[in-house]
Order: structure tokens, then sequence, then C-alpha cells
């Protein structure tokens, strides 16, 4: 009996330790992210000080200020936070549910059929607004419900539906370049866009689609958050534990599919984010706990870092998914070796 | 391997024999369509003229001028038809295509490279920049996939690979953006075609192409002996490691040098193999040469459908092929029981 009470008070004292490390790393990220959001506001070309950003963000009329802070810097800002948040969700939802970091959203198509959707929308068909949003959705949707039914086969094998998704991928790559190669006026920069992802030429009516999907999608994904860790030990111990498979899993690619597609539609697939956030994530956050907030979290602080260096810190300006893009290959590296020898999980 | 293993029963020589010509015929029709087929029509006795070398009707000279792109796309098919049959030789996995496994990726990012950095001009300079980047992008994602438990599987070769292929293609971008003058001409390279071909920048090539057949022709039987699996072959008395690097190398000089000349086409090394392997069996003997004949066929197709679809245009051979290839790679994946990682 005594034993059995102090093992239990060891348990709740590791908990609660865990439980207070994780609200401070939680804590720490945030704080990141709101000094990178204060660098983009304040640094750019110029300094403006933060007495006259605050008084901007105000708005009040600051001359000299008012229009980079307010018409350039804080779209971009809000942008790529909100980017982030959907794209670093997104990816560890695909990530958790597949139970492979590889299995990430940019590498199995469904960033790939969003942006292939929104190349032909802009190029082919000559429209543009919320209309390409919506497209680039509903084409990652059913992008995503294609290798879902194409890898069904008395069920859903994770490893079938990544190899499918990489042949999907593939194939749109191709359609994509092929596009962009024969658009009448071909403008580099926006083809890069589709191609590597940019927060260039932001407007702040862009956030609320992001918004939006934040709010829907990510609520639900994280009212699921319980599940998605069952999930994480694989099908029959979730199923054992009493998670509903099959629904949890149509349920998880919808949201998971719905914010990587209107992130996608608005910023272009910023390359790796998706990818990366939630390995990183898990690295911080060590074992046990959802990794839905915090891979959110790091995913906006890597747009933002990203955008920030492929703006000042580089010889030349870069749009953010060329930085996230180099930065990521090499950890991209690292990761292959230390998933493969520790056999898949994240 | 003795030679009394290799033997086969004269029925199915027999079968091969049949079915070599039928595949030889067939690509020697795609040929002649290839020279016939194209915007402008052009009668039977314009071809027989350009063959002949006179260009002077503009039937004739459209003629000629699709004589070396007709040589390239043969060339090019059959050279990613056969580096793809070598790779699943060498590793043992249905899944291995220059593209998948992001070949052509480390080809295109070492010419990018190359010309961006080094400012090579030369097409010898172009073939070994890509040749360089192939071997090394092929080293390394053979590497990566094979760690940990189980060995190289189809999936942890295919995940290496597409995970190489998007940080390369991020990698070529970021070379390419500061360099304006150069973008246009890499964007529509990394399609992959075979239009607006020559004799005299198909040249520098052919020696890369003949080493790469020669070996691989020549490597073949050693190929079978690896299929029986590491132990038994090294029990055959075969230097698996030594024929596994050689006969890989074969595969990175021909789909290398062909990245150089056409960019990066998918699907062909994937797609020809699983088709012949129907038609013959697994005896890479008959196996290889028939990748590379069916491989020329598919390219020459494709390339001709290409012109065909997009009248008065044509689409590159590079989409034709990924669009017919991502299926039948789809269906393969479906077929297979897949070991789960």
């Amino acid at each position: 009996m005594a034993i059995t009470t102090t093992t239990l008070a060891t348990i709740a004292a590791a908990r609660h330790r865990r439980g207070r490390r994780r609200r401070a790393i939680l804590a720490g990220l945030v704080l990141l992210i709101a000094g990178m959001l204060a660098l983009t506001l304040m640094l750019g070309q110029s300094f403006t000080p933060p007495g006259q950003v605050i008084r901007v963000l105000a708005g009040q009329e600051v001359p000299g200020a008012s229009f980079t802070v307010r018409q350039l810097r804080l779209p971009r800002a809000v942008l790529s936070v909100l980017a982030g948040f959907c794209f670093g969700m997104g990816g560890v939802a695909f990530q958790i549910m597949l139970r492979n970091p590889l299995a990430s959203p940019d590498i199995i198509g469904i960033s790939s059929g969003a942006s292939a959707a929104a190349v032909f929308a802009i190029v082919v068909l000559g429209i543009s607004g919320p209309a390409v949003p919506i497209l680039a959705v509903a084409a990652g949707l059913g992008v995503a419900l294609a290798i879902y039914g194409l890898s069904f086969r008395g069920g859903v094998a994770g490893t079938r539906l990544i190899l499918i998704g990489i042949g999907v991928a593939a194939m749109l790559h191709s359609f994509i370049a092929y596009t962009l190669s024969r658009a009448p006026a071909w403008d580099l920069q926006q083809a890069l866009r589709w191609l590597t992802g940019s927060v260039n030429g932001a407007q702040l009516g862009q956030a609320l689609p992001l918004l939006a999907v934040l709010a829907l999608a990510g609520g639900v994904l994280l009212s699921r958050s319980r599940d998605l860790e069952a999930l994480r030990m694989g099908e029959d111990t979730a199923a054992a534990l009493g998670v509903r498979v099959g629904p949890t899993r149509t349920l998880v690619i919808a949201c998971a599919v719905g914010m990587i597609a209107v992130a996608t539609a608005i910023t272009g697939p910023i390359s790796f984010v998706a990818f990366l956030s939630g390995p990183i994530a898990a690295r911080i956050m060590g074992s046990g706990g959802s990794l839905l907030l915090p891979s959110a979290l790091v995913g906006a602080a890597l747009v933002l870092v990203g955008d920030y260096c492929g703006q000042f810190l580089m010889p030349g300006r870069y749009p953010v998914g060329v930085v996230t893009g180099a930065l990521g290959a090499p950890y991209l590296i690292y990761l292959i070796v230390r998933v493969n020898r520790a056999g898949g999980s994240l | 391997m003795t030679a009394r293993a290799g033997a086969m029963p004269g029925r199915r020589a027999a079968r091969n024999t049949l079915a070599l010509a039928a595949v030889v015929l067939l690509v020697a029709l795609l040929c002649a369509l290839s020279v016939a087929i194209g915007t402008r029509d052009v009668g039977w006795d314009d071809i027989a003229a350009a063959l002949a070398g006179r260009a002077e009707t503009i039937g004739q000279a459209a003629s000629a001028a699709r004589l070396p792109r007709t040589a390239l796309a043969f060339l090019a098919g059959a050279a990613l038809g056969l580096s793809g049959a070598l790779l699943q030789g060498v590793t043992r996995n249905p899944l291995a295509d220059p593209g998948i496994l992001g070949i052509n990726m480390g080809a295109a990012l070492a010419v990018v490279v190359g010309v961006a950095w080094f400012s090579i001009t030369s097409a010898q300079a172009y073939i070994w920049a890509a040749i360089l980047g192939a071997g090394l992008t092929a080293v390394f994602v053979y590497v990566i996939g094979s760690l940990g438990r189980g060995g190289a599987t189809p999936l942890k070769l295919a995940l290496a690979g597409a995970a190489t292929s998007v940080a390369f293609a991020s990698l070529v971008i970021a070379v390419v953006l500061p360099r304006g003058d150069i973008a246009g001409g890499i964007q529509s390279w990394q399609v992959g075609g075979v239009g607006g071909a020559t004799f005299v920048r198909l040249a520098p090539v052919l020696p890369f192409l003949a080493t790469g057949f020669a070996i691989s022709l020549l490597w073949a039987r050693k190929l079978n002996a690896l299929a029986l699996g590491d132990d038994l072959a090294a029990g055959l008395g075969e230097n698996v490691a030594r024929t596994r690097a050689i006969a890989g190398l074969g595969a990175i000089l021909l789909c290398g040098a062909t990245t150089a000349v056409c960019g990066p086409i998918g699907f062909v090394g994937l797609v020809v193999p699983h088709f012949c392997r129907l038609l013959v069996g697994t005896d890479h003997r008959w196996l290889l040469p028939f990748s590379a004949l069916a491989g020329a066929g598919l390219l020459l197709a494709s390339d001709i459908l290409g012109r065909i679809l997009a009248r008065p245009g044509e689409l590159d051979v590079g989409i034709v092929t990924a669009f017919v290839g991502a299926p039948f790679f789809i269906w393969i994946v479906r077929r297979q029981r897949l070991r789960e990682l």
C-alpha cells in the first residue's frame, strides 16, 4: 500500500514536472514569435522606432512610418504567422497519423495538388482573387481523396498511401513545371511563388481565409488531439483504446488538408515548413503531450525567421520558401538518418 | 554463375526472340512515325529525300530537322529504360527509378551549380557535371535509404529520394534566382524534352551512353546472381559489392548523360523494366536489351503523342511520360505487397 502511494506520488510529480516544462517551452515559443514579429515590424530596409510602430498599429497616421508598417510589414508578418500555423499543424497531423515524419503533405503530393490548381487557375484560366484559394482547396482535397482512394485495398496501409502520394506528387510537379514554362507572360517571381512559396506582396485581406480555416479545422484537430495521440501508437492500439480509427482518420485528413491547401493557395507551398515543424517540435518538447500546438508555433517561427533571412540577411532577396528549403535540407538529412535508425516513429 | 545455371529452355528462348523481333519492328515503326508526324505534314518521298541528305523543299527540311530529334528520343529512351532496369536490379527494389530516387534532380542541381558558379559552357562539362551530381545523389539516397531496420526497403528509398528531390529543387531555385540570365533556360530545361536537338549537340553525349550500354550489357549475368539475394550471390562466388558498384555506375552514366541533354525525364526508367519483365521474364540478359529497346519505344511514342495532342504546338516529352508513368507507378504500388516500415 505504501509502495503504491509513493509510486503514484512519483508519477504525479513527474507528470506535473512535464506539464510545467511543456508550458515553459510553449511560452518560450510564443515569446520567440512575438520577438520576431516585433523585429519584422521595426527593422526592414529602414528602422522604425517601437513607439512609432505602436502608434501606427493603434491607427494613428505617422509620417514616414504608416505606409511601411501598415502596408508592407504588417501584412507580411501576419500572413507569415498564420500560414506557419497552418503548415505546422496540418503537417504534424499527417506525420502523426501516418506514423512517419517523412509523410508530410509537401512530400506526398497534397501541397502539389493545391499548387497545381492555383497555377492552372492563374496561368491557363486567367482568374485571380478569392476563386484561386477555393480552387486550390478543392484540388488539395481532391488529391488527398484520390490518394486515399487509390491506396484503399481492404484498408489503407500507411506505406501504400505514402508511396502513391509520392507518385502523384511527381506527376503534379511535372505539370506545374510545364504550365509555368508555357505561361505567356512568364513572370519569375510569380512562378517561384508557386514552386517554393513566398509572402511577397502580402495583403491583410488574405489573412481572413487563413483565420477562418485555423479556427475551424485547427479547432477540430485540437479537440481530437487525444485520439491523434492514440493513433501515434499504431492503429490496433488506438482501436483497443477506444478510438474509432476510420472516422478519426477521415476527419484528421479533411482538417489537415484544408489547412495546408488554404495556406498553399495564399503563400504557395513554403518548402519544408509542414515537414520540419513536427520533428522540431518533437525534439524540443520531449516525449508526452500533443504535438499539434507546439508544431503550429514552430511553423510560425520558421516562416517568420525564414522570411526575415530571405529579405535582409542574404545577398539579394529570396522568397521565404527558398530559405526554408535550403535550411531544411541539412536537417532533412539528419532527420532521415535518425528516423531510419529508430525505425520510423516521430 | 556458371553457364549451366544461365541456360534456358529452348521454347523460352524462341518466344523471347519472337518478342524481340516484334519490339524491334515496333521501334522502327515509331522512328518512321516520329520523322513523319509533326506540325507540318510531309509525304514519304520527302522523308526519303531527307534521309538521303537533301533538304530542298520545306517538307524535306522539316523531316531533316526531325531526324536528330528522333535519334535523341531513341537514345534517351534506351538509356533511361536501361538505367531503370539496372537500378531495379542493383537495389532489388521495384520502385527504383532515376526520377523517384531524386537522381535526376541531383544531376539538375549539379548542372545549375556548374553554370552559375563555375561558369561551365561546353557540352562536355555539362555532361560531367550531370554525371557527378547523379552519382553523388544516387549514393547519398541509397545510403540514407538503407540505414536502419530492414535495409533499403522500397518505402525508405522512395521517401529518401522524394525528400532529397524537394530539397534539391529548393537549392536549384536558390542558385538560379539571382541570375535572371540563366533562369529562363533552366526553367524550360527542367521540364525535360527532346525538342530542338541537332546532331552536333548530340555528339558529345554518345561516348558516355556507349560506355553505359557496354557496362550494363556485360554485367547482365552478374545482376542475375544479385537477384538471388546478397548471401546466395556471395555463396555463388560473386563479388556483390563490386557488381553493385559497377552496375550502379552504368545506370548513373546513362541517366546522368541523358539528363544533361534532355533535362529530367521521369518514369521511363520505372515503367519500362516492369513491362519487359512481363514479356521476357527476369533474366537480365534478356531484360536489359529489352528495356533499352522498349524505353526507346516509349520515349518515341510519348514524343509523337506530345506533338499530336498539342497541335500546332507540342507538349514536352517529360510531361507526357509523367502522365503515362504515374498511373503505372500507382498500379505497381497497389499490386505489390509492400512491406510496412
